[in-house]
């Protein structure tokens, strides 16, 4: 009787797994379509020319030192974003999780707005912004705070502010979401035993809402390495990121090659980065897989 | 070898283009015995072509000519390695034409049918020929420097004598041109391109340069905004952000003269009747209507003896033989050949 009971449970749970296999199939087919068929014909397509195997796509990027600066400023830019948007999207994420809920609402709506804008514009206008006749520098003459308009945009600076402006929501959602899975209570008993309130925020707060911090950066970092639009138009051409010369390669030349062993090399970069980020950083404890 | 290459190439974009193939075969089904398709840019500027050349061409040899639009070179290659040619004629950049010349991509062009007379013979070429042209022109703030402008590329890139913001296109192609005139090369032996003299002239002007535009709209901005003291662009650009109230001026003292060229892909199904709405397309009496719609000068030199470009408006078009005189005209077949070398200098150049 007791084997039979053991057999049937068993056959229940592997009806189980196959029934949750089956209902999360339409997003496994989705993933695999959409993200693991095009990035192994990229991978496939970066080894292969007319004559079949060959490395001379990955010679090329080698042997021409202007990739090793295009890598170095793509990854330069979105390191610098991250590290702003982490700046400015901490404290105010952290006034947003300590206000009431309804008003906290309010706050995070007031950051989405700008994704009511398209892209373009919003690049655009801070083209309007910073350029040398543009708002900043005819506010800051005319106020005599300066005698030259300050060169604000076409370069890394313009390019920065333009994609931390864009990013920061990215940065604020999952700070917020984690921040408010704080529970309160751990502060208010540090205080209580004693700890001055910096100290209890150091101690207690800022550890807690790491995860936030690590999701948040992996998040804006990923994205910049791939933007596009706006380093185009406010890097004024000086600025150029890897996926300027994907685009090139590809339409330009139809060089499917070298485009692919471009996108390869900066998905195996990032991908080599994340891991020793990871080794210094216990990525997969503070995001609670342990 | 390279011919093998890029033929391998394009095989493999063949793979790519079964969705027009499909369109192509139920396109062939409605194919009538006197009617064709072309192709061109899209927009305002393939409005503008239309009512200038196609409609014209359409109407006087009674046919009837059917529109599509281009994104370049790697249409016309799809077609025509997947066996299914739906345009009768494309529009390309020249250098888009010399490069599917190298690939063979086009039919041979019948220059009994085709009249070439009053072409520069650069651009009349086996498979394709040319038949308007824009120019990559100095430009200057008039705020800056009044009438007084840099009136050579030597002068735009002399920082002394016109201290101030520049911008050029964020491309070889016609800025290793204007940096060797700079360099004192004579307009009349510009190619070979000498890229090592070339590279050397733009490092020079390199820190000065505040913009490399990289479209034509941006460089219309940059004038249109005064974001730049002088500038290295299109002169179709520059009038119309002039017209739109921009304190510029440009000469074509110097100016890049680029084509954009006409040719027929290889195994086109009504091959005869392309080459007819060809030679009329080209023909200087229908190529002078260009100037009436948009800021583009014909190919064809004869064009202004037609009498249908007044003297007036002959005197802004950069074909009109006293401003083509003073201008070089950029090399397709030279950048067909070797606009990737070139390039990969362009990218260690601007990263440098």
């Amino acid at each position: 009787m007791a084997p039979h009971a053991a057999e049937a449970m068993e056959g229940d749970a592997r009806r189980e797994r196959l029934r949750l296999l089956a209902l999360s199939s339409p997003a496994f087919l989705l993933v695999f379509v959409v993200l693991l068929i095009p990035v192994g014909w990229l991978f496939f397509l970066s080894f292969i020319d007319k004559d079949g195997f060959t490395l001379s796509h990955y010679a090329r990027l080698w042997q021409n030192d202007a990739y090793f600066e295009i890598f170095r400023v793509t990854f330069l830019s979105s390191f610098l974003v991250t590290v702003l948007t982490v700046v400015l999207g901490y404290p105010l994420a952290y006034l947003l999780s300590q206000l009431p809920r309804r008003a906290a609402i309010i706050g995070l709506t007031v950051v989405l707005l700008p994704f009511w804008t398209s892209l373009l514009v919003r690049t655009y206008a801070w083209l309007v912004l910073l350029q040398r006749k543009g708002l900043v520098n005819s506010t800051l003459m005319s106020l005599g705070l300066i005698d030259e308009p300050l060169n604000l945009v076409y370069n890394m600076s313009g390019v920065v502010i333009g994609m931390v402006h864009i990013m920061l929501p990215f940065m604020v959602l999952p700070l917020y979401a984690t921040m408010r899975s704080i529970d309160p209570g751990l502060m208010r008993a540090a205080i209580s035993l004693g700890a001055p309130r910096r100290k209890a925020f150091f101690t207690i707060f800022a550890p807690l809402s790491l995860p936030g911090v690590i999701a948040g950066s992996l998040l804006v970092f990923i994205y910049c390495l791939g933007f596009y639009i706006t380093p185009q138009v406010l890097g004024g051409g000086r600025i150029n990121l890897v996926s300027m010369k994907i685009l090139e390669n590809a339409t330009i030349y139809s060089d499917w090659g070298a485009a692919s062993a471009l996108g390869v090399v900066l998905l195996v970069v990032t991908l080599l980065l994340f891991k020793a980020i990871q080794m210094i950083v216990p990525v997969d404890r503070l995001m609670g897989r342990s | 070898m390279p011919t093998s290459l890029t033929r391998h190439r394009a095989r493999k974009i063949g793979r790519f283009a079964l969705p027009v193939a499909v369109s192509a075969l139920l396109a062939t089904s409605a194919l009538a015995a006197d009617q064709i398709t072309i192709s061109s840019w899209g927009g305002n500027y393939q409005e503008a072509i239309s009512k200038a050349i196609w409609q014209p061409t359409a109407k006087e040899l009674g046919i009837t000519i059917l529109e599509d639009s281009t994104n370049g070179l790697a249409d016309v290659r799809a077609q025509v390695t997947a066996n299914s040619v739906l345009w009768d004629i494309t529009e390309l950049t020249i250098d888009g034409c010399a490069q599917g010349q190298t690939e063979g991509l086009f039919e041979a062009i019948d220059y009994n049918v085709v009249k070439s007379e009053g072409f520069d013979p650069v651009v009349v070429q086996p498979t394709y020929i040319a038949f308007n042209y824009y120019s990559n022109v100095i430009g200057w703030s008039t705020e800056k420097f009044g009438d007084a402008g840099p009136q050579s590329w030597a002068d735009f890139w002399n920082v002394e004598k016109f201290p101030g913001r520049r911008s050029l296109r964020n491309d070889p192609a016609e800025v290793l041109e204007a940096a060797l005139l700079a360099d004192g090369v004579d307009p009349a032996k510009l190619y070979p391109l000498d890229l090592d003299r070339a590279f050397k002239s733009l490092e020079k002007i390199k820190p000065n340069i505040s913009v490399w535009w990289s479209s034509g709209a941006q460089a219309a901005q940059l004038v249109a905004d005064g974001e730049v003291d002088m500038i290295g662009a299109w002169n179709g650009r520059i009038s119309a952000a002039i017209k739109a109230g921009a304190k510029y001026k440009f000469t074509f003292n110097q100016g890049l003269l680029i084509a954009d060229c006409l040719a027929i892909p290889k195994g086109v199904k009504n091959k005869d009747l392309a080459m007819k709405a060809l030679a009329k397309a080209v023909s200087p009496e229908i190529l002078a209507n260009i100037p009436q719609y948009i800021d583009y000068g014909p190919a064809n030199s004869k064009s202004y003896d037609t009498g249908k470009i007044p003297p007036e408006l002959a005197k802004t078009l950069n074909t009109a033989p006293e401003n083509a005189a003073k201008q070089a005209i950029v090399r397709g077949d030279w950048w067909g050949e070797h606009g990737q070398e070139a390039r990969d200098r362009w990218a260690k150049f601007i990263n440098q």
